[in-house]
């Protein structure tokens, strides 16, 4: 398994970087690397060019700044859980990171990455759905920010254009009294989920007020449920109102049929992962 | 003979402790020496073409423009490769009227499985070839693929080999008469369906040879990962034309083999015809995926059976009908048949009834060869058995305990045979049994887990018993006609500073076969063992002999040396009474000293015997015979086989709204006769055991209806990871085998033969509760949550 | 395209200057043209473990990178690990409980271990096997990997504390 040959170009800014895949008949970026290289190795893709990304300084750091987190796109996995900026402001990340794949690809592999390449099974576009964070992309025509209902748009596409960059994640953070959960049914530690999801919610007075419901797993992108999220706002977090939105899942969620699972069963085992997720957000509090 | 007791005080006693292995201290330097990591001067790397269909004509074949390409040497073909190897056919003559058809080591006319090497490139890198092998133009014409075990059998199937006339490989039958009525008069049938996924190996270190072919000698160097140089040797020889002694195999380290690394494979013989296409060294490692498509893959078998059984809960007789999917053609030397012959002849075989009957049928596929790989036919047996088992104990509301208890052979009836045939020398089910129960505190564990069930935890506990063949005799592959020895060779000598060698014709895997010759050798001899050196794996330094498969390396290796090293030691303190103008039957080795056999008093040094013989011969007494080197060869005699056996149980949780399954514990009881180090056994068992658990959760190679494998990548093909395996508690009985004097046994297989039967059955009594069952391995969750009702 | 780059990096403490095609991964820049061998392929796609070196100290798969984007890190591998002295206590509890048969997996694994006594990341069982999560082995069923990893934990702490409580005493 080698790879087809190509160029490669170590740009140090974002317009170096920009400007070199333009320049390119057949470009690719390169950060990580961890979902890039098995491609490339397999030959199911063969750019004349690689373009690495991953010194440039302006995509990385942390920094919080008027209630919101920018996250740099080349932060890499593993600091999601060594990050304190992150672990207090953003722990939903936090919680999702020991899903995602093994250490040795967390050390390397970044959010960006991850969030740009947008797996339907992978947790970290989840999590940004499931945050409504706004994602930072570097064009052409220069800078503009996308919320992230808006980013993810069919299998591994999203509202970034060919020769674009996600440079930043800006991430609400989190609030005085929010509650959180993430989990998956995974047949191995690491493995993409079969079914995940992850919830977090405000509560005003004891009831849910704020809420979003993410699903991985269950079609081409990261799936919100807002018709299970309608079910809960207004209400108290209780036995029948998880069942409503266990129930609700049924106008929202089509999963396909594939070779592991019917879509009966992922409907089912959506059903049966909501009713944990939120139990345990209703234990928490 | 017995073997002899050995006190525990007595000064070199290695055999029955745990030692440790003194050639896993380079592997953990990061010093192996893997065929992958072997380079020879002007080597070149080949890479294959594969055919995209799993049936098709090959038409044409366009290489003008990968010729051309950067590093390319070589390009060739099937028709290029006939000229140089004569062709093969993967049968045995005891498998009477058994089919298949001749192989070459490239296909000429059709592709027979989708992934087959159709052509060879040779580059200077693998990459390049592998750039190369991408601008080769096949025309292929589409044939249809025959890919169901019943489809293939039925009238109007598309026939792989027409020159057969049929896609059944092989058909037996064994029957001890009057089944039918048995089963009519029964008072309580059980019966069931079970399905078992096909599996592949997995080893972490792929496939790899090293073909070297010298032209101006007409020599043959193979380096290559392989459990057995000397078949290889053989078969090197025969096929291509080169004589016996110019051919040499090495075997350096293997990075794991599981029985995967014993059989033929066609990019193995075209990597020898194109070093001497070449007269340069030619490397082939398998990548990834290419090891996912064309390793032999095993286990595929729908096995249809039923029990008898009395009022008292007596099982009186069984009725099977196994069919097992092979690959396109029966593999070579060792067949695609010997699994199969022995699911159907190891079905109940812990217990005692005589009546059976069994029907065979292995099928061709247009899918990659299948063959042996660890374990071979046992874990489907015990399933069987043990499922069926458990359901007859259900049926009247046994426990398995008790239904077990009432039903294996007792430990006093033995010698005596199964139903198929099988000769026992002497098992152990009670005492095993007894063993097991008591080990994993079982009535403590029923309490738990009815406990549980109050709150809705469902928890599950089975067990299952087997019987493992080791040992295996010349009735194994010889009469077959198969050029596998069974009987191996060991020379073993003292060197210059008194030093020991052994070089012997077992092989080594890591499942510690060098460590334990040093042992039987040092102990032996009476010298310590870290004076002991042990060689394997080289055609032209170590003695032709059977090498490592079917657990034998224990049993008949560690016979070999034994017997060898008591001759060396006989001469040994022949000279030695001549030095010391003594008796040789009063004096002893001990600490590497020779010693008064009595009184324990020194004598003189082995170094010090070793320096006279060596370089002062002419100090020694005239007509002294000095012979400090001794070959021994050793072939089993008695039992064809020496069967162990044992009893496993698997301790788990189902989450029933999901289908998940949580392993718990795994417990092992075992017996494999003496044992000479209790950790290298008790490491083969776990790691067994994880490889049958996988195929109880995790493993199947999955194709779809045109024959293509749908999974063939480490992220689609599960194996077992640490987080989801269970810790094992083992505990052995020994039962020596009296057939040798050192009374061991095999064991580097017994922990997969009954794995994932006793998770089957710890998943069905968890299902129990939910009035459902599972008669499929692998239990993914999609099966158990259509057990469950939620399809 | 097939044009080789020059690359500089440090590997187990010796700097290194070669040319590469950019196709080259760490792993095989690492065996071939350093020889160093201990360094093993065992699916070429990060599933495995087999090819673990480390980067500012982290386990990294060599075989995810390509020797161009390593330019000018600091690579240690395991023959840089075990020249060092710096595992040797994992070597010798490995050793004694048999966690390894074939080898294959076993310097991924001791790079895994290293890392993972060293962060404070093996102080249970089921901490443990999560830290392995990504080191595939076919050989042991892991059990005595996961022994041998807890008893050099175990054994580091008792040696901190006993030199803390050395220091605090005297």
């Amino acid at each position: 398994m080698k790879a087809r040959a190509f160029s490669y170009v170590r740009p140090t800014s974002v317009g170096d970087a920009l400007g070199a895949y333009a320049q390119a008949d057949d470009a690719s970026f390169i950060a990580g690397g961890q979902s890039l290289v098995p491609a490339l190795v397999m030959r199911l893709q063969a750019p004349s060019l690689l373009v690495d990304i991953s010194r440039i300084e302006s995509m990385k750091g942390i920094a919080l700044h008027d209630g919101w987190l920018r996250i740099g796109a080349l932060t890499r996995h593993f600091e999601t859980l060594t990050d304190p900026l992150i672990q207090k402001h953003a722990p939903l990340l936090s919680e999702a990171a020991p899903y995602v794949a093994h250490p040795a690809i967390r050390n390397k592999g970044t959010l960006g990455g991850s969030v740009a390449l947008a797996d339907p099974a992978a947790e970290f576009p989840a999590i940004m759905l499931a945050l409504g964070a706004e994602m930072e992309i570097a064009g052409a025509a220069g800078s503009r920010r996308v919320a992230a209902d808006d980013f993810f748009i069919d299998l591994y596409q999203t509202a970034l254009e060919p020769g674009e960059l996600l440079v930043a994640l800006h991430v609400p953070v989190v609030k005085e009294g929010q509650r959180w959960a993430f989990d998956e049914f995974a047949r191995r530690r690491g493995d993409y989920a079969v079914v995940g999801g992850g919830v977090i919610a405000s509560f005003d007075g004891g009831k849910v007020g704020d809420v979003r419901i993410v699903f991985i797993s269950v079609g081409s992108t990261p799936v919100r449920v807002k018709a299970a999220e309608q079910a809960l706002i207004g209400n108290s977090l209780d036995i029948g109102a998880i069942q409503r939105a266990q129930q609700a899942l049924e106008t929202e969620l089509d999963p396909p049929d594939d070779k592991d699972m019917t879509s009966t069963m992922r409907m089912h085992l959506a059903r049966v992962l909501l009713g944990r997720l939120l139990e345990r957000v209703r234990k928490s509090a | 003979m017995s073997a002899p007791l050995h006190s525990i005080d007595r000064p070199n006693s290695y055999i029955g402790r745990s030692v440790t292995r003194p050639n896993a201290k380079r592997l953990l330097a990061g010093r192996g020496r893997f065929v992958t990591d072997l380079v020879l001067p002007r080597m070149l790397h080949a890479a294959f073409v594969r055919s995209p269909y799993a049936h098709a004509r090959i038409v044409s074949i366009d290489s003008t423009d990968a010729k051309a390409m950067p590093g390319v040497r070589l390009i060739a073909t099937g028709e290029n490769l006939r000229q140089l190897c004569k062709p093969w056919v993967g049968k045995l003559d005891h498998f009477k009227g058994m089919k298949s058809s001749e192989q070459w080591p490239l296909p000429v006319d059709k592709a027979v499985w989708a992934g087959q090497a159709i052509i060879a490139v040779v580059a200077d890198t693998r990459a390049q070839a592998e750039d190369a092998a991408e601008a080769v133009m096949v025309e292929f014409e589409e044939l249809p693929a025959v890919v169901d075990i019943d489809a293939a059998r039925a009238p109007a199937s598309e026939i792989i080999a027409p020159e057969l006339g049929t896609n059944l490989c092989f058909n037996l039958r064994l029957d001890t008469g009057g089944i039918d009525d048995v089963f009519a008069s029964a008072k309580h049938v059980v019966e069931d369906e079970l399905h078992f996924g096909r599996h592949t190996a997995v080893t972490m270190e792929p496939r790899a040879i090293l073909a070297d072919y010298n032209a101006s000698e007409h020599q043959l160097t193979v380096h290559h990962a392989t459990q057995t140089p000397y078949q290889f040797q053989d078969l090197y020889s025969r096929h291509f034309g080169i004589p016996e002694a110019n051919v040499r195999v090495i075997a350096p380290d293997i990075g794991g083999s599981f029985g995967m690394k014993l059989h033929v494979y066609n990019e193995d013989m075209a990597v020898i015809g194109l070093s001497m296409m070449l007269g340069r060294p030619v490397k082939y490692v398998a990548d990834r995926l290419e090891s996912f498509l064309s390793d032999i893959h095993a286990r595929d078998h729908r096995v249809r059976a039923r029990l008898a059984m009395d009022e008292g809960g007596k099982i009186i007789a069984m009725d099977v009908d196994d069919v097992t999917a092979v690959g396109a053609f029966s593999s070579y030397p060792r067949s695609s048949v010997v699994e199969g012959n022995q699911v159907v002849r190891l079905i109940g075989a812990p217990y005692n009834f005589k009546d059976y009957r069994a029907e065979l049928s292995v099928v061709f596929q247009n899918k990659v060869q299948t063959s042996q790989y660890r374990a071979v036919g046992h874990p489907i047996a015990c399933a069987v058995t043990e499922r069926l088992v458990d359901m007859a104990a259900s049926r009247i509301g046994l426990d398995p305990f008790e239904m077990r208890a009432r039903n294996v052979i007792p430990d006093g009836a033995y010698p005596c045979a199964s139903a198929t045939g099988f000769k026992f020398e002497a098992l152990s089910h009670e005492a095993c049994l007894v063993r097991l129960k008591a080990m994993m505190n079982y009535d403590a564990l029923r309490q738990e887990q009815a406990e549980l069930l109050k709150q809705g935890i469902r928890r599950g506990i089975g067990i299952a018993a087997f019987v493992e063949i080791t040992n295996p005799s010349p009735a194994f592959y010889g009469i077959g006609g198969a050029h596998i020895s069974a009987q191996d060779g060991a020379i073993i000598k003292v060197t210059p500073s008194g030093d020991v060698q052994c070089l012997i014709s077992v092989t080594e895997m890591g499942q510690g076969t060098e460590t334990i010759i040093g042992q039987i050798v040092a102990e032996t001899l009476g010298v310590e063992r870290e004076q002991v050196k042990v060689i394997t794996g080289d055609t032209e330094i170590t003695p032709h002999g059977g090498a490592t498969w079917a657990c034998r390396g224990a049993g008949i290796g560690g016979e070999t040396a034994l017997q060898g090293t008591k001759r060396l030691k006989l001469n040994i303190l022949s000279v030695a009474a001549a030095i010391l103008q003594e008796k040789p039957e009063r004096l002893d080795i001990r600490n590497g000293q020779i010693v008064d056999a009595d009184s324990g008093q020194q004598r003189i040094a082995l170094a010090e015997v070793a320096r006279i013989v060596y370089f002062r011969s002419d100090t020694l007494p005239p007509d002294t015979n000095a012979q400090l080197t001794v070959a021994h060869h050793y072939a089993p005699q008695g039992y064809p086989f020496a069967f162990t056996n044992g009893v496993q149980a698997s301790y788990i949780e189902l989450d029933a709204e999901t289908g998940f399954v949580k392993l718990l514990k795994h417990w092992v009881v075992e017996d494999c006769g003496r044992v000479i180090n209790p950790m290298l056994v008790d490491e083969q068992v776990r790691g067994g055991v994880v490889q049958g658990l996988g195929a109880a959760f995790l493993e199947e190679c999955l194709y779809d209806e045109t024959g293509q494998l749908t999974n063939g990548s480490l992220a689609d093909y599960l194996v077992p990871m640490a987080v989801e395996m269970p810790d094992i508690e083992i505990a052995h009985v020994e039962t020596p085998t009296r057939d040798t004097e050192l009374g061991a046994k095999g064991c580097g297989e017994a922990g997969t033969a009954a794995a994932a039967a006793a998770a089957l059955n710890a998943v069905n009594d968890a299902l129990a509760s939910l009035n459902t069952s599972i008669s499929q391995i692998p239990m993914t969750p999609a099966r158990l949550l259509r057990a469950l009702g939620h399809a | 395209m097939n044009d080789k780059m020059p690359i500089t990096l440090t590997v187990n403490g010796e700097v290194v200057s070669q040319h590469v095609s950019p196709r080259d991964t760490l792993a095989d820049f690492l065996r071939s043209a350093l020889q160093l061998t201990g360094t093993h392929l065992g699916c070429e796609m990060g599933a495995c473990g087999a090819c673990l070196v480390l980067i500012e100290d982290r386990p990294i798969h060599a075989c995810l990178m390509f020797a161009v984007q390593a330019d000018g890190m600091v690579i240690e591998t395991i023959e840089g690990l075990n020249d060092r002295g710096i595992i040797a206590d994992l070597q010798e509890a490995f050793h004694q409980r048999n966690a390894l048969q074939c080898g294959f997996c076993t310097p991924g694994m001791l790079v895994t271990a290293y890392h993972l006594v060293k962060t404070d990341q093996a102080s249970s069982r089921e901490l443990i096997r999560d830290g392995l999560s990504g080191n595939y082995c076919r050989c042991t069923g892991y059990e005595a990997i996961v022994d041998a990893i807890e008893k050099v934990a175990s054994a580091r702490k008792a040696d901190a504390g006993r030199v803390a409580s050395e220091e605090v005493g005297a």
